[in-house]
């Protein structure tokens, strides 16, 4: 086929690769605070996700053990399940629920780590987080961690050999989407893990503009799960998580302060 | 009988119980859930062997939704 002949598309996009393996999608989300079951795999479903983060939690005793589990709509044959340390606010903690969800998932390797500093802020305790960091690894995680934003921590933690850093973009459910992306933009420039936003995304544009970034991929969960229609949320982040990651491959253009006629002023009439 | 503390809260289990026993009085065999015995991780497999004692802190976790 010669060059006239070759359609115009621009090429696939090679998909999110995390500790060796090749996710298509590059949203990941959470499966918190849906309304049943039902919505939870709708909204997982309509996103397009490949990774969904799951929490562990102390089995309700005496609660009837028949009825319907998260795994069950959001089963592992069809998704990666990502278990997360959400709630834990020191190391040994983390590292403890974690060896607990590697057992209930089969030896699963891939986790989510955050330890929180409060409740406030739900910012991330960056000392402890780095001490559970390093005891995962050296027990053989593949541990993708929830940082601060900061690119020293960032590289810190790269250093101790996680397999991607997730610096939160605003805190944790605010939605008040990308408030530094210079900061994100320079751990992005010096990463040489995937670098994804985990927090702070409201809408489907602050997923795009984290992606713009060129970030690897977003996190979320709330802007999904608290919308007034979480399945069309759902839909419309994968479609911004996509269009965003085109744009930054396409590379923007630079801003200027003067205007620049999108047509030629030769062959006027005027 | 003997007291143990069953995911915090006080259980009562007969004497020379095993962890698959407690497990299965749940009615949580096969549920998709790990169990720990003082924070150790106990896999699943090895649950008949592991006899339970007094004071000893059970957790029984599964996963459900969460960001």
């Amino acid at each position: 086929m010669n060059m006239n002949d070759a359609p115009m598309l621009p090429q696939q996009d090679t998909g999110l690769t995390i500790a060796g393996k090749t996710y298509g999608s590059r949203l990941l989300v959470g499966s918190g605070k849906y309304k049943d079951l039902d919505e939870t795999r709708a909204a997982t479903e309509a996103s397009g996700a490949d990774i969904i983060t799951v929490a562990i939690r102390r089995v309700n005793i005496g609660q009837d053990p028949n009825a319907p589990s998260l795994l069950d709509v959001v089963p592992p044959s069809r998704y990666t399940i990502l278990p997360n340390t959400a709630g834990c606010y020191n190391a040994e903690d983390a590292v403890y629920t974690l060896q607990l969800a590697r057992e209930l998932l089969g030896g699963h390797k891939l986790v989510k780590l955050e330890v929180l500093g409060d409740e406030r802020t739900l910012f991330p305790n960056m000392p402890e987080t780095l001490k559970a960091a390093a005891t995962l690894v050296k027990d053989g995680f593949d541990v993708m961690v929830y940082c601060s934003d900061d690119p020293i921590q960032a590289r810190m933690l790269e250093d101790l050999g996680v397999v991607a850093v997730m610096p939160l973009a605003s805190l944790i459910g605010s939605g008040m989407g990308i408030l530094n992306p210079w900061n994100l933009s320079l751990i992005i420039e010096q990463a040489k893990v995937p670098v994804l936003v985990d927090a702070g995304v409201g809408t489907a544009s602050d997923a795009a503009i984290a992606m713009e970034l060129g970030c690897d991929g977003v996190l979320m969960n709330t802007a999904i799960a608290g919308a007034r229609d979480p399945v069309r949320m759902a839909r419309a982040m994968k479609l911004a998580v996509e269009a965003g990651r085109e744009a930054f491959l396409a590379g923007r253009i630079a801003r200027r302060f003067a205007a620049s006629p999108s047509s030629p002023m030769a062959g006027r009439v005027a | 009988m003997m007291q143990i503390e069953l995911n915090g809260k006080p259980h009562a289990l007969a004497d020379g119980q095993n962890l698959a026993q407690l497990v299965a009085a749940l009615d949580l065999t096969g549920k998709g859930i790990a169990v720990a015995v003082n924070r150790q991780v106990v896999p699943s497999r090895q649950w008949p062997q592991r006899l339970l004692a007094e004071a000893d802190r059970v957790d029984v976790v599964r996963a459900i939704g969460g960001g």
